[in-house]
């Protein structure tokens, strides 16, 4: 069914990704691509992969940003110009347009969990949801012809065969800055919708009306180059010194 | 986005063959006449033909059966239920054409409607995507119909000019929807040009608050689904040449070969410009279709900063 479920999820899984943490490292981008390329549905290929035009299926990608205030071109000076790191996988949006234009059923939005899959059995590959997907979080694989987007690493979290720790997605068990959480957003006290609250976390793209479940974090105000200029002064100037300092720079200062 | 040909032809192809349907359901072709019942046959060839090549772009054509089941959210299920409907009287129609002789009006006129919808489910498919703002509109099924029905009366009209030779009304109503469809696109593509883009790079990241937002990276060098999918980029100067083109060639010239057809009684004349406003038409409308994927920006390309 590619209608959307009627009542709310009880719960809404997805992730809460840190933009002021991540450091840009591509490890979620290859940890997802590994676990997904042997784990639900069909494998993520790739097309001329030894070849100088390579192409594949990645259902996490991060991109690079420079974020550039009014009148902040030379990074220093007026602005605090700067590089944001963006991971972007699918945001299990709760109103998914792609799940309504699928034609034949095979995208559908879990009333469980929230999580959005596509099952491949059904999927005939026309390509409508992806372009539904105002956040490119589709990828026609072009080996398989079928739709593959992120499955919150449905074979993860309920799985009982594995260690309690690996039961998260793979790229959140992977980031060694520990940008990416993941979590139950309906649930106002789980760990996810706590930092949410308190970082201001937001929705990407609002206006589309699509309702994510996951939220980013934005970066933080970064410290101003100017404000550490007090403490180079500060080296320059022994009148706070006690104790032993204080006999070394008198010391010093008869030499 | 990405101008498949298989869409393009298959939107092309099936919207005249619809539009002929349309003139035929509407009894404005003589039943008995021989070009007619190769008019009706044409019609279903024309929309099978475009049917079967929208099969072609999909990744797994052998389920394609299935896209029947979700007409209760999907534009393109819609579409691909009442294309097999609309079928029945279209069929029953040639039908009692070729056998017959005869015309049989509540089911022509059932033929014409359901065909119509059908043309509109194809351009809801477009129109309900709010990804890609230039296609999210009214406008754009009006375009689509009003299209469908000038190709196809145009078609009608060639038709008639083989058959009993009453062109009036065929090529009449073609003018019109000629005029209306062209000055519908026309408005079409004045609000994609001052369209003022619903995400923006700084949307799309959130990082407005901070400033503006560019690429620094793409995610990988190379290029991905994404980006040839989504990412298709036409010359701005090449794409007003390409619809001065498609203004001229799919609407200015065949209004003027239509109305020589109104104007003459010499048969060899009007056989050639009959033909001459299908042909120019249709040529015009392929790059009318080119256009509508190729200048068509997704929302997507806010995070390729493209």
């Amino acid at each position: 069914m590619t209608s959307l479920p009627v009542a709310e999820p009880v719960k809404k899984l997805g992730l809460v990704i840190d933009l002021d943490v991540c450091v840009g490292c591509h490890a979620c981008v290859i940890s997802c691509k590994e676990w997904n390329t042997g784990g639900y549905g069909a494998a993520l290929s790739d097309q001329d992969p030894y070849g100088a035009d390579v192409s594949g299926t990645f259902l996490n990608r991060v991109h690079t940003f420079e974020v550039i205030p009014e009148g902040g071109e030379l990074v220093g000076e007026a602005g605090e110009a700067r590089i944001v790191h963006f991971p972007k996988s699918c945001l299990h949006c709760d109103d998914a347009p792609c799940v309504t234009v699928c034609p034949t059923g095979a995208s559908y939005k879990r009333t469980e969990d929230g999580i959005v899959l596509v099952d491949e059995d059904m999927c005939i590959g026309c390509g409508l949801c992806a372009w539904a997907c105002p956040y490119g979080a589709r990828e026609m694989d072009l080996a398989a012809g079928v739709m593959k987007k992120c499955t919150l690493c449905v074979d993860r979290i309920y799985n009982e065969t594995i260690q309690e720790i690996d039961r998260v997605p793979s790229c959140v068990r992977t980031c060694p800055a520990n940008a990416r959480h993941y979590g139950d957003l309906a649930d106002p006290r789980s760990d996810v919708s706590l930092m949410v609250a308190a970082r201001g976390g937001i929705d990407l793209m609002p206006e589309q009306g699509t309702r994510p479940v996951n939220k980013y974090l934005p970066p933080r105000p970064r410290k101003p180059l100017g404000s550490t200029a007090e403490q180079l002064l500060l080296a320059e100037n022994t009148d706070g010194a006690t104790g032993f300092f204080a006999w070394l720079d008198g010391v010093l200062e008869r030499i | 986005m990405h101008p498949a040909l298989s869409i393009i032809a298959f939107t092309t192809v099936s919207g005249l063959g619809y539009g002929l349907a349309i003139s035929l359901g509407g009894g404005f072709l003589d039943p008995s006449a021989l070009s007619t019942k190769i008019a009706h046959v044409t019609a279903l060839v024309l929309i099978g033909a475009g049917l079967m090549s929208s099969t072609l772009h999909l990744g797994n054509p052998q389920r394609a059966w299935r896209a029947f089941s979700q007409w209760r959210s999907s534009w393109l299920s819609r579409e691909g239920v009442m294309a097999v409907l609309t079928f029945v009287p279209l069929a029953a129609s040639a039908g009692f054409s070729l056998w017959e002789s005869r015309y049989v009006p509540a089911i022509g006129m059932l033929g014409a409607f359901l065909s119509m919808v059908t043309v509109y489910c194809t351009a809801m498919i477009y129109a309900s995507l709010k990804s890609v703002p230039a296609w999210h509109t009214p406008l754009t099924p009006l375009c689509y119909l009003f299209f469908s029905l000038s190709g196809g009366f145009g078609l009608a009209t060639l038709f008639a000019v083989l058959g009993d030779g009453r062109v009036v009304m065929p090529a009449s109503l073609a003018i019109a929807f000629l005029a209306l469809a062209w000055s519908a696109k026309l408005f079409w593509r004045n609000r994609m040009n001052t369209l003022r883009p619903t995400s923006t790079p700084e949307t799309a990241t959130g990082l407005g608050f901070i400033g503006k937002v560019r690429l620094f990276e793409r995610p990988h060098i190379n290029d991905n689904y994404l980006t040839s999918e989504m990412g298709f980029r036409v010359a701005r100067k090449h794409a007003a040449k390409l619809a001065a083109m498609s203004f001229v060639l799919g609407g200015g010239l065949p209004i003027l070969l239509l109305a020589v057809v109104l104007g003459s009684t010499a048969q060899p004349v009007l056989m050639f410009a009959a033909f001459l406003a299908v042909l120019s038409h249709v040529t015009g409308m392929l790059v009318e279709r080119w256009l509508f994927f190729a200048e068509a920006r997704h929302a997507v390309m806010n995070y390729y900063s493209t």
